[in-house]
C-alpha cells in the first residue's frame, strides 16, 4: 500500500487510471454542502440501489461516485454523466429512475432536467456549454467535482502527488522557493503577500524547527471557496502543504479548520490518514527520507481566530486574539517558531504550479496579480454559486457572463468584495479588472473572494450598517480603536438609518475612521471602516438623503419612506393586494390599487411581486 | 535580550539601546513622556489602550512613516520615532474621547482625557456604562501571580473582565493584586471584621500573631508560603509588626553588646 518512490506513485496512478478507463459512462453526484442540503444523498442512494438491482455496473460498465461541490449549488442536486458531459440540476430522487431508463440505457438526454440559460431561454446539455462554467478557469478547483474526495485513488488518477514527487526527488528546496516566488503566486487569504517571499524568509530564520500552516477558518459570511476545496480535494491541499514544508524545512503543521465545517472536518481527516498509510505525510515521504506530518485544529468559528497570529494562539490552545506583529510570523510564529500560513486556495494552486511550471501560472492573470482566484459570487445575481476566474477579467465579466446578470434583469447598483471589511464598487467599476492592486486601489479589496453583486433596491447605508455589525460582534475587544470605535460607527450609522442622523455625520465618521484605521491592533480593526469609507466613496448622496431628507431612496430604511402605487402604471392585476400581510392595498380588479400607508409595514412584499414595477418608493 | 547596542533617534535626539528594548521603555528612561494605559513595567505588554501610539520611520525606508505602539514595538539601529505629532493627539484624544463615552464617571480616565484637552466625549455614551477600561492589567498580574483566577469573556463592546463561568473564581487566593493595579479601581473589594471580600468570594484572613490584625487570607497565606517553599508560619506577623520587632533587635542589639543574630534568632521563634 505504502508508495515509496515516484516509479511506485507512476504505477499507483497508472492503475487508478486504468480502473477509470474501465467505464464506459460514470455518473457523479454532487455531495457538497450545498447539494447535500438539497438532497443529494437521497439522490445518491436512489443511484446506487437502482444500480445494485438493475445490475447496471457489469451491464453498463458504469461507475458511479459522489464528488465534491460544482459550484453551481442554486442548481442542486446536480447530477453529471460522463464522458457525454451530460448536465442535470434539480434532481430529486424520484427522477432517478428516468435517467437510469432514459439516459443511461437508451441515451436520451431528459429535457426537464437541463440548465436552461435565463437569458437566452435555451436548454444547455452539456457542462462544459453553461456560460456559468465556460468562463471559468480552475486550477485551485481542477479536480473538484471530477473526483470522489475520499478516494485517494482517485485523486492519484487525475495526477494527485506528482507535484509534490516532482519537488522532492527533482528539486533543491530553494528552487521550489524560486518557483512559487516566479509564479507570482500571492495569498488568497486576504493580503495578497508573495508566498515565495513569505516562504524564502522562513527557511532562512535561524530556529530549526519551523511549522507549515494551513488557514480553512473561512470567516467571511457568504464565502465558501475554503470550505469547498477541503471537501472536495482534501489531498490538494496537503500536497501543497508537504511541498512547503520541503521548501522551508518543516516537519509539523496543522489545519486550522472551523468546527462549523463537519464535512471539511471529516474529508480532511480521511485525507491525512490515506495520505499517511501512503507514505505522502508522516516519516520518510515516498522514501527520500523527507518527514512532515499534519494535523487538525478545529476552531470555534471566530471572524477573528482567521487572522494570523490569532490562530497560532488558538491552534495553541490559548485564547484566539491577536498579537502585535512588529516580529512576523514567519520569524516567531506558531509556539515562537518560525512558522508559514497559507491560506486553503493558496496551498492548492501550489502543486500545479509545480508539475506545471511558474511559467504557466505566471501566464494566466495579470503582471502583479497572476493565476486565477475562486470567488463565491452571490446576491442578486441570476446564477449564484462557486467560480474561479482568471485575475484581470473585470467584474463586469463575472456578474453578466457568468452570474447572467441582475435578477429580473433590474439594474445594477452596487457589488460588494473581499468579505465584511471589503467594500462595495459602483456600476462605474464594473470594467476594473479584478485583481488585488486594484480593487485595493478603487477602495475595496480582493479579500478571501466573496462577491456580493446588489441592484437598484439595496440601500448602501443598511449595507454598510450589515458589515459594521458583523465586525462589531466579531470584533476580539482586545484594542480600543476597534472595540469602542467600530461599535461608535455602527451606532451613528444605525441612527442613520432609523432617522436620526445628524448633520456632521459623514464627517464624524470619517474622522472615527481615520483613527480606527491607523490605531487598532490587527487588521480586523484596520480595515473595519471600509464598509462606511467605500459607500461613502461612491454613494455619498444616499447617505445625504438619509440624513437631510430624511429618506432612503432604494427603500430599505422604514422610517424613511412610503410606497405608493403608481396609478399611471397599475394594471389592476390585484397580486400586489394578495401578497400584502396586514391587508392594506385595496383595489378593484383591473382597477389602480391604493396603499393605506397608514398600516403598511413596508415589508416591501407588494413591490416584490408586482409585474409592472408600480409600486413606487416616496 | 540580545547584548547587541543600536542607535535611534527620538524626537531629533540621538540615543542607545539594547536591541529589543521597546521604544516605550528607552523613552521612560530618558524621561521622554509618552502617556500609557495598559502598559507596567512589569508586566509583558499588550498593546491594547493604543493610547502610546508614535510615529516611526527609518532613513532606508525610502521616506515610509507608520504610527506603532512604543509599549511594544522593539527599537532597532537607525530608527527614527516622534512622540508628538497633531497626528499622534488626534489619535490619543480620539481614544480618550472613546474610553470617556465608555466610562463617563471614571475620574481617572477623566483626568488622563482632561489632560489631552478632552473634557467630554463627543460620542454618544455606551448603553452599558462601566468605569472598567479593559487594559487586561488585573489579568496578566493575576497570570504572573501564577493564580490565573480571572481572564476576559465575551468579544467585541461585549467583553469584560471576568472569572470562568461568572462564578466566584476558585483559583482566586483573594490578594486584591488585581485591584491593586487596575488604574480606573474598577475591582471591589473590602475587608472586613477579618474577612475579605472580592470577586464575589469571602476570604478568612490570617490574623498577626502579634498585633491581632488581619494580614492576608489564609488561601493567599498558604499559596505565597508554598511558591517561595517556606512554611506559613514564618509568614504570620503583619508588616509593622515584623518592622517593630526587627528594630527593637537592632536596638537590644546595640544597647546589651550581645551578637544580632541570636537576638533575631529569637524574635522570629
Ligand atoms: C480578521 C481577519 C480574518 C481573517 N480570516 C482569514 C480566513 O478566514 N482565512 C484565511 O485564509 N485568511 C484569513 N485572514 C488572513 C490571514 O491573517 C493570513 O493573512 C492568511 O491566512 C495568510 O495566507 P495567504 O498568504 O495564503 O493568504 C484573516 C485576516 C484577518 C485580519
Ligand atoms: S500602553 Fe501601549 S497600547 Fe496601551
Amino acid at each position: 500500500m505504502r508508495i515509496n518512490s515516484v516509479k511506485s506513485l507512476t504505477r499507483a496512478a497508472g492503475r487508478a487510471r486504468g480502473e477509470r478507463k474501465r467505464l464506459e459512462t460514470e455518473v457523479l453526484v454532487c455531495a457538497g454542502t450545498g447539494c447535500l442540503a438539497n438532497g443529494s444523498m437521497d439522490v445518491a442512494e436512489a443511484f446506487l440501489g437502482a444500480i445494485r438491482r438493475r445490475k447496471l455496473e457489469a451491464r453498463l460498465k458504469l461507475g458511479f461516485k459522489t464528488t465534491g461541490c460544482h459550484g453551481f449549488c442554486e442548481k442542486g442536486p446536480l447530477v453529471i454523466i460522463q464522458p457525454q458531459g451530460i448536465f442535470y440540476k434539480g434532481v430529486k430522487a424520484k427522477d432517478v429512475k428516468e435517467i437510469v431508463d432514459q439516459t443511461l440505457l437508451k441515451g436520451q438526454v431528459i429535457q426537464r432536467l437541463l440548465y436552461r440559460d435565463p437569458n437566452t431561454k435555451q436548454r444547455v446539455e452539456q457542462y462544459a456549454e453553461i456560460p456559468f462554467y465556460s468562463k471559468q478557469h480552475r486550477i485551485a478547483l481542477r479536480n473538484i467535482g471530477k473526483i470522489d474526495p475520499k478516494c485517494i485513488d482517485d485523486c492519484l488518477a487525475v495526477g494527485g502527488y506528482t507535484g509534490l514527487a516532482k519537488a522532492l526527488t527533482e528539486m533543491k528546496p530553494t528552487e521550489v522557493i524560486d518557483a512559487v516566488t516566479e509564479s507570482g503566486l500571492r495569498g488568497r487569504g486576504g493580503g495578497g503577500f508573495p508566498t515565495g517571499r513569505k516562504w524564502k524568509t522562513c527557511r532562512e530564520a535561524e530556529d530549526p524547527t519551523k511549522y507549515v500552516l494551513c488557514n480553512a477558518d473561512e470567516g467571511d459570511p457568504g464565502a465558501f471557496m475554503d470550505r469547498s476545496i477541503c471537501e472536495g480535494d482534501p489531498h490538494a491541499v496537503l500536497e501543497g502543504m508537504v511541498i512547503g514544508a520541503w521548501a522551508v524545512g518543516a516537519s509539523k503543521g496543522y489545519i486550522y479548520v472551523r468546527e462549523e465545517y463537519p464535512l471539511a472536518v471529516k474529508h480532511l481527516q480521511a485525507a491525512i490518514e490515506q495520505a499517511r498509510e501512503r507514505g505522502f505525510l508522516g516519516d520518510d515521504i515516498l522514501g527520500t527520507g523527507f518527514s512532515y506530518d499534519v494535523q487538525i485544529a478545529r476552531g470555534g468559528g471566530a471572524f477573528v481566530c482567521g487572522e494570523s497570529s490569532a490562530l497560532m494562539k488558538s491552534v495553541a490552545g490559548e485564547v484566539g486574539e491577536p498579537r502585535a506583529k512588529y516580529v512576523h510570523s514567519v520569524i516567531r510564529g506558531l509556539y515562537d517558531k518560525p512558522t508559514v500560513l497559507n491560506n486553503v486556495e493558496t496551498w492548492a494552486n501550489v502543486p500545479w504550479i509545480i508539475t506545471e511550471g511558474a511559467a504557466a501560472f505566471a501566464s494566466l492573470g495579470t503582471k502583479k496579480s497572476t493565476g486565477t482566484k475562486t470567488f463565491s459570487l452571490v446576491g442578486k445575481v441570476k446564477n449564484t454559486g462557486l467560480v474561479e476566474v482568471p485575475m484581470g477579467i473585470t467584474l463586469r465579466e463575472i456578474i453578466y457572463d457568468i452570474g447572467g446578470g441582475i435578477i429580473k434583469n433590474r439594474p445594477f447598483k452596487g457589488v460588494q468584495t473581499g468579505g465584511p471589511s471589503g467594500g462595495c464598487l459602483p456600476e462605474g467599476k464594473l470594467d476594473l479588472p479584478v485583481d488585488f492592486d486594484t480593487l485595493t486601489e478603487a477602495g475595496s479589496m480582493m479579500g478571501s473572494g466573496g462577491m456580493i453583486v446588489m441592484d437598484d433596491r439595496t440601500c448602501m447605508v443598511d449595507v454598510a450598517r450589515y458589515f459594521l455589525k458583523f465586525l462589531v460582534d466579531e470584533s476580539c475587544g482586545k484594542c480600543v480603536p476597534c472595540r469602542e470605535g467600530v461599535h461608535q460607527l455602527h451606532q451613528t450609522v444605525n441612527d442613520i438609518c432609523a432617522g436620526n442622523g445628524r448633520p456632521g455625520d459623514l464627517e464624524r465618521i470619517e474622522a472615527l475612521s481615520d483613527v480606527v484605521v491607523k490605531a487598532s491592533l490587527c487588521a480586523l480593526g484596520k480595515s473595519a471602516p471600509n464598509p462606511i469609507l467605500s459607500t461613502l466613496r461612491y454613494f455619498r448622496e444616499e447617505y445625504e438623503a438619509h440624513i437631510n431628507d430624511r429618506k432612503c431612496p432604494a427603500g430599505v430604511c422604514r422610517n424613511l419612506f412610503t410606497f405608493r402605487i403608481s396609478p399611471e402604471i397599475c394594471n389592476g392585476c390585484g397580486l400586489c393586494a394578495k401578497s400584502c400581510p396586514v391587508d392594506c392595498i385595496a383595489g378593484e380588479k383591473k382597477e389602480v390599487h391604493v396603499i393605506d400607508a397608514s398600516v403598511c409595514t413596508r415589508c416591501g412584499a407588494c413591490r416584490n411581486v408586482c409585474p409592472t414595477d408600480a409600486v413606487e418608493v416616496i | 535580550m540580545s547584548e547587541k547596542v543600536v542607535n535611534l533617534e527620538i524626537n531629533g535626539r540621538g540615543f542607545q539601546a539594547r536591541e529589543g528594548m521597546t521604544i516605550l521603555e528607552v523613552a521612560k528612561r530618558e524621561g521622554i513622556p509618552i502617556p500609557t494605559l495598559c502598559h507596567h513595567d512589569a508586566l509583558e505588554p499588550v498593546g491594547a489602550c493604543r493610547l502610546c501610539m508614535v510615529e516611526i520611520t527609518h532613513p532606508n525606508w525610502r521616506g515610509w512613516k507608520g504610527l506603532v505602539t512604543a509599549c511594544l514595538y522593539p527599537v532597532e539601529e537607525g530608527l527614527q520615532v516622534t512622540t508628538e505629532s497633531q497626528e499622534i493627539h488626534q489619535v490619543r484624544k480620539t481614544i480618550l474621547d472613546l474610553l470617556l463615552a465608555r466610562c463617563p464617571d471614571a475620574p481617572y480616565i477623566q483626568k488622563v482625557a482632561a489632560e489631552h484637552g478632552v473634557t467630554a466625549t463627543s460620542f454618544k455614551k455606551n448603553e452599558v456604562q462601566t468605569v472598567c477600561i479593559l487594559c487586561g492589567l488585573c489579568v496578566r498580574v493575576c497570570a504572573v501571580k501564577g493564580c490565573n483566577a480571572i481572564g476576559t469573556a465575551r468579544r467585541g463592546i461585549r467583553r469584560e473582565i471576568a472569572a470562568p463561568f461568572g462564578m466566584p473564581p476558585p483559583d482566586c487566593i483573594g490578594c486584591t493584586s488585581c485591584a491593586h493595579i487596575c488604574p480606573t479601581d474598577a475591582i471591589p473589594w473590602e475587608d472586613v471584621n477579618g474577612v475579605r471580600k472580592i470577586w464575589d468570594q469571602e476570604f478568612e484572613m490570617v490574623r498577626c500573631v502579634s498585633c491581632g490584625r488581619p494580614i492576608m487570607p489564609v488561601t493567599q497565606l498558604e499559596f505565597e508560603a508554598k511558591r517561595a517553599g517556606i512554611s506559613p508560619d514564618y509568614m504570620t506577623t503583619c508588616p509593622a509588626c515584623s518592622q517593630q520587632k526587627t528594630l527593637e533587635t537592632i536596638r537590644t542589639a546595640f544597647t546589651i553588646k550581645r551578637p544580632a543574630s541570636e537576638d533575631a534568632v529569637e524574635a522570629a521563634s
